[in-house]
């Protein structure tokens, strides 16, 4: 990988010594991941591996235990709450950080009663007040690159769950935001439209976006990511660059798990 | 049926009708306004608020509207520090005790239409508008609000063809309205068949119109429920805008 010294220097996002507990289950006991600047990370593991929830955590849709998340140098302040655990200290600030995260859900999560183009331009303009025809402008484009300029003035309920979850793509992209953030973004379409919305992520891992990405496809995580790590029981059991993990894991369960 | 009777009853019970609009009008704008914060006191989580509003709605919606109406504009003014206080030009106005007793009797039922509008907004809309860093009043303004309107308005319409025909209780404390002067002209006539018909056509144009706006909004709020060709020319046309 030719990345610039800089980029290599200053992870896009760090998180340290995650924990996190469901009532009595402790779902993350402890999970620590720098991404570099265009690095494609693909999270694997079985169901109950603590995945989603992990990815959850990064931009506090569930609040950590314990543990620090840092995205382009910002650490998001926590303090002490109730029963042992930490809740965000400004939630502000938690704001400012999740609009340099884009989220990509399982489920889309369009907004019902707005069409695509709204949804794109809905966080950009009201968000971060940008000039409402510059961000109408950016939006054409990235419906355009996801290849759905022509539902623009659709409803999310008319369209397909392919091309819904490339709106949702292009409203994650339209925040320009440091990491994108894919929680199972595959996991809910027919098998047929899986392929359309991995190729839009393909091509964002190739114009050197940083990605992570909870999935199940294991090609996809094989041929585009640049790193991959397992989780199992809330840790991590395998890191490294998906060539290793895959040929030479030394884990016993991750060789079980990718035999099926 | 005298025709020309029935003709001079149609001319007087409509110039009472501005007043009935107005009541109606204002009780439902105010209990509108009160009912949005209940709901939101009782889906707050937080515990003193939300069994307030319990005890508020349990207590409103489980007493007549004509008991409400008598205990607050007989009943306000038996107590001398009512009488004595800033509120007293209100509480003493028949007008604004009827507003009064409405207000507060439909916030007590839209509270729940507007609560179970809330409670259908899926928790993914809310998340996709956390993950984007929305404020939560922002998520609450543009997401979920919109959402539950949308959800509570059939509902809505219901209450509000309700509160239209309760004005008529407020003749009682000696308003006017359009059944005040039914009343006054039976006193007069005895003919209670022609007063009382042109009466209840009166409610049921207005509750006509009503129901064709709430309907109209309706169809405005939901173009997204709709089949796409319709759907393409609605945006079609919001683009000429």
């Amino acid at each position: 990988m030719n990345l610039p010294l800089s980029a290599v220097e200053s992870p896009a996002l760090s998180v340290k010594d995650l924990h996190k507990s469901f009532g009595p289950i402790e779902v993350l006991k402890g999970i620590s991941l720098d991404a570099r600047e265009g690095e494609v990370v693909s999270i694997l593991g079985s169901s109950g591996s603590g995945k989603s929830t992990f990815l959850r955590c990064i931009n506090m849709l569930e609040t950590p235990d314990s543990g620090t998340i840092t995205v382009g140098g910002e650490t998001i302040k926590m303090v002490p709450a109730r029963h042992g655990k930490s809740k965000p200290a400004d939630i502000a600030q938690v704001d400012r950080v999740r609009s340099r995260l884009g989220m990509v859900f399982q489920s889309f999560n369009l907004w019902t009663h707005k069409t695509i183009l709204e949804n794109i331009i809905e966080a950009p303009v009201h968000v971060q007040k940008r000039p409402r025809d510059e961000c109408i402008e950016e939006a054409e484009a990235l419906l355009a690159k996801v290849g759905i300029a022509d539902k623009r003035n659709q409803y999310p309920s008319h369209l397909s769950g392919g091309q819904q979850q490339r709106a949702a793509i292009a409203r994650a992209l339209a925040m320009r935001p440091d990491v994108m953030l894919f929680d199972e973004p595959t996991s809910a379409l027919d098998p047929e439209l899986v392929g359309e919305v991995l190729r839009v992520m393909r091509s964002l891992a190739e114009e050197g976006r940083t990605m992570l990405i909870v999935t199940h496809e294991m090609g996809f995580a094989r041929d585009v990511s640049s790193r991959v790590i397992f989780l199992h029981k809330g840790l991590v059991e395998e890191d490294g660059s998906p060539k290793d993990v895959f040929k030479n894991s030394r884990s016993d369960r991750f060789r079980q798990f990718i035999k099926g | 049926m005298d025709w020309e009777f029935t003709q001079e009853t149609f001319v007087s019970l409509v110039s009472a009708l501005p007043l009935t609009l107005s009541l109606a009008a204002t009780a439902i704008t105010l209990g509108a306004i009160l009912a949005l914060a209940l709901a939101l006191a009782r889906t707050s989580g937080i515990l003193v608020l939300d069994w307030f509003a319990r005890a508020y709605v349990f207590v409103f919606r489980g007493t007549p509207l004509l008991v409400q109406i008598f205990l607050i504009y007989y009943g306000l003014s038996q107590f001398p520090a009512v009488r004595h206080s800033i509120f007293w030009p209100v509480l003493r106005d028949a007008y604004w005790c009827a507003v009064m007793a409405l207000s507060l009797n439909t916030a007590a039922y839209a509270s729940e239409i507007i609560r179970g509008g809330l409670l259908s907004v899926p928790h993914g809309q809310v998340e996709a508008a956390r993950a984007c860093g929305m404020p939560r009043l922002m998520v609450f303004r543009r997401i979920v609000l919109p959402l539950a309107i949308r959800q509570a308005l059939p509902g809505y319409g219901n209450e509000m063809i309700s509160m239209i025909k309760a004005t008529s209780l407020a003749s009682i404390i000696t308003i006017m309205e359009v059944t005040g002067v039914a009343a006054r002209i039976i006193s007069e006539t005895y003919r209670a068949i022609e007063v009382f018909v042109v009466a209840g056509f009166i409610y049921l144009a207005i509750n006509f119109l009503l129901t064709r706006l709430v309907q109209l909004v309706e169809f405005k709020l939901s173009p997204h429920l709709r089949q796409p060709e319709n759907a393409a020319q609605m945006a079609i046309a919001g683009d000429a805008r």
